[in-house]
């Protein structure tokens, strides 16, 4: 088993929040792993991201190479798309749909859709809206890598393990509601599969 | 016992809490901070009392870190690569004096410059001052040199270099932890005029530490850091240095076919080495950073042995290793299926929204823009740096930490007015001050805004020396209280704002303006922690 995962985004959207439930789970499963995050200056709002690299084999880099990538999550359209030259052949784009718009250049979100859409894998979804839907905004993030359970190559039920033991101590209430955006983003995943 | 996973940076402090820290001294510095982040928070720091706050630079670390060393104990001095050029003063002459109790110093290196104004390597400084180096290739070896480092530094009498780059520091896998020491008790050298380095003194040290440097190589040879593995394919032998062996195995997971030596441990081994360059017709170096290793092979006039790296171009000269990178060097490709659409565009870093620094740069380059054409603006090194983008556009220079002052003086020495200098309550703390003193000595007719935001924030809101102490430092240097104006930078106080900007440019002498409201980033952290 070896998964190579980049996630990215834009400084504060909080994509080390998605590795680490993933990476939580990685360890339950026995598995190596390996996770390069961006700290310091690029954390101010420009391109964040982070690459996370699971195997049943130790694993070298901390970097994934051009090409090898097997799954691209993002909070932001344009984000996922600057990744791409890693993406693997068979690889998958799981992205949120809503830009996040802090630049005056930023593209047009027709063509922006228009690139995404040439992709022969990828899964777009409103994580705000789905979130909302859900009970809170704040579980947009795991609405997000719930769409991207069925590409992980690691049981729902570790994923689930995982998110209990991160939110147990902001109690039951928070966990559920974890709980169902993640339930959430994989019914969207599985109808656009 | 099981791995817990560590940043590079986490699975070094561990290993010197583990090893019987008695304290950390450090400025914070991207991608050193989260070192001494996690000895601060860790439980036993407190239950040990192991010192642990942030020092005001690099220098005043490395010395309170050495005069922990003098008693015997063991200590930690942390910094990035640029803060190796404000501690080499104390860094290179503590290899003079040598140390007592175990003393390591961690560089923290930044090729590919994600969070730094140059590539520096801190490698140089190790071969400079004649002392041993580390460099791991992985977090659980970061572990075990500073575990065991400690001992070695002891045993050897000489501070230890361990130098890791970004990829490292920041980069989580499992670590592997070691049972945990006991810290060690007040001692003293055998020789009590061992740390005053007089000539007569120094020169004897000096002595010392040349006949210790064959020991060291032996040391290097003796390693588990650096590896000799053989391969069947001897038309090349290969020098991974620190991670550059991950990338070159990246690209041989069945195992490489060529004789490889991997470096963990310096001054380089001679005895692999020579092996290496026996067996294989030419050698090429993997080192993150800049050639160090390769320099050393190839020798000024580059006759003889074939080198292949970063100085022939097989590598590129500037920038970081990666997995991509290394397999072009080995004649291999890692092909891309996609590529990044033209649509997309840069997305810089910006000033947070409400951010006091964003209404000092307003207010500042509406006054200077509009009334003061030939006006010029020195900045520094912290999140206000991001003041050169639009739409702010304001700011002539970022050149390292204090400089802001001292390049607005000499450039106010040599005529021009309006000169100003904007810099951060921290960064001024760690080396504005003694430039202050300069501008004050020399009466400049400047204006230094000194944007406080109470905390250092682009290292991620660590504690800042001179929190409620500005002024009276101010003061107590000498500048004149009539011109030292304090404003709250908020919309609602534009005008009094440039009042006041434009009545200190138009003072023929030194002002300082000092807008101060809470960094909104560990305002909402406190917030949020309430």
């Amino acid at each position: 088993m070896k998964k190579d995962i980049i996630l990215s985004g834009v400084g504060g959207q909080g994509i080390l929040s998605i590795a680490t439930v993933i990476g939580k789970a990685a360890l339950k499963e026995g598995l190596y792993m390996k996770q390069a995050e961006v700290h310091g200056m690029s954390q101010r709002g420009g391109d964040v991201q982070s690459n996370l690299r699971i195997s049943d084999q130790p694993i070298a880099s901390d970097l994934i190479p051009s090409g090898k990538c097997d799954l691209i999550i993002s909070l932001e359209p344009m984000e996922g798309l600057r990744y791409l030259p890693y993406l693997g052949k068979e690889g998958w784009l799981v992205t949120n749909e809503t830009p996040f718009i802090n630049i005056p250049n930023y593209p047009e979100q027709d063509k922006l859709m228009n690139e995404i859409n040439k992709l022969p894998h990828k899964i777009v979804l409103d994580v705000d809206k789905v979130a909302k839907e859900v009970g809170s905004i704040r579980v947009a993030n795991i609405v997000l890598l719930g769409a991207t359970t069925p590409f992980l190559g690691i049981a729902y039920e570790k994923i689930q393990y995982s998110i209990r033991e991160i939110f147990q101590r902001k109690g039951d209430e928070i966990v559920e509601l974890n709980l169902k955006a993640l339930a959430a983003g994989k019914e969207i995943a599985e109808k656009l599969m | 016992m099981s791995k817990q996973l560590l940043l590079g940076d986490e699975a070094i402090a561990q290993a010197a809490l583990d090893a019987g820290l008695s304290g950390v001294y450090a400025y914070p510095g991207t991608p050193s901070t989260e070192i001494t982040e996690y000895i601060q928070l860790a439980p036993i720091t407190k239950e040990r009392n192991v010192h642990n706050r942030w020092c005001t630079n690099e220098k005043t670390a490395m010395e309170a870190a050495l005069g922990m060393s003098f008693v015997g104990k063991r200590a930690l001095v942390c910094m990035k690569h640029v803060g190796m050029n404000v501690a080499a003063d104390c860094f290179i002459n503590s290899a003079i004096t040598g140390a007592n109790g175990g003393l390591i110093v961690i560089a923290a290196d930044d090729p590919s410059m994600h969070s730094s104004q140059n590539e520096q390597d801190s490698r140089f400084y190790g071969d400079f001052s004649l002392i041993p180096m580390y460099e791991p290739s992985n977090q659980q070896e970061a572990y075990d040199m500073v575990y065991n480092g400690f001992e070695f530094s002891e045993k050897i009498g000489e501070p230890i270099l361990l130098r890791i780059v970004t990829r490292l520091a920041h980069s989580r896998s499992g670590v592997e932890r070691k049972a945990q020491k006991e810290q060690n008790q007040i001692s003293f050298g055998n020789d009590p005029k061992q740390f005053v380095l007089l000539p007569g003194i120094a020169r004897k040290r000096y002595k010392m530490l040349l006949e210790h440097q064959a020991d060291f190589v032996k040391a290097s040879e003796e390693s588990p850091y650096n590896q000799y593995i053989d391969g069947p394919n001897k038309k090349l032998g290969i020098v991974a240095c620190g991670i550059g062996y991950n990338y070159l195995m990246e690209n041989y997971p069945e195992g490489c076919e060529y004789p490889v030596l991997k470096i963990g441990q310096y001054p380089l081994p001679k005895k692999q080495l020579s092996q290496l360059i026996e067996s294989c017709d030419e050698i090429l170096v993997l080192e993150d950073g800049q050639p160090f290793v390769e320099k050393q092979l190839k020798g000024y006039l580059g006759i003889g042995f074939k080198i292949k790296g970063r100085m022939d171009g097989t590598l590129s000269y500037d920038g970081e290793l990666n997995p991509d990178s290394v397999a072009l060097a080995l004649g291999k490709e890692n092909r891309s299926e996609f590529t990044v659409p033209n649509i997309i565009e840069m997305r810089p870093p910006a000033l947070c929204e409400g951010c006091g620094h964003r209404d000092m740069y307003t207010t500042l380059t509406q006054v200077l823009n509009e009334e003061y054409p030939t006006h010029k603006v020195f900045s520094d090194i912290g999140c206000y740096t991001l003041g050169a983008n639009a739409p702010f556009n304001a700011i002539n220079s970022c050149v390292d930490m204090g400089a802001s002052i001292t390049m607005a003086k000499g450039a106010a020495d040599g005529g021009l007015h309006p000169s100003v200098a904007v810099i951060g309550d921290s960064t001024f703390t760690h080396s504005g001050m003694t430039g202050l003193l300069d501008c004050v000595n020399a009466n400049s007719n400047m204006t230094i805004v000194i944007s406080d935001n109470e905390t250092t924030a682009m290292t991620g809101g660590q504690d800042s020396a001179g929190t409620g102490k500005i002024e009276a430092i101010c003061t107590g240097l000498g500048v004149n209280p009539e011109h030292i104006r304090i404003v709250t930078p908020l919309k609602k106080n534009y005008d009094e704002m440039k009042k006041i900007i434009r009545e200190e440019i138009e003072y023929n002498g030194l002002s300082v303006i000092i807008p101060r409201r809470e960094c909104i980033q560990t305002l909402s952290r406190k917030k949020r922690n309430k």
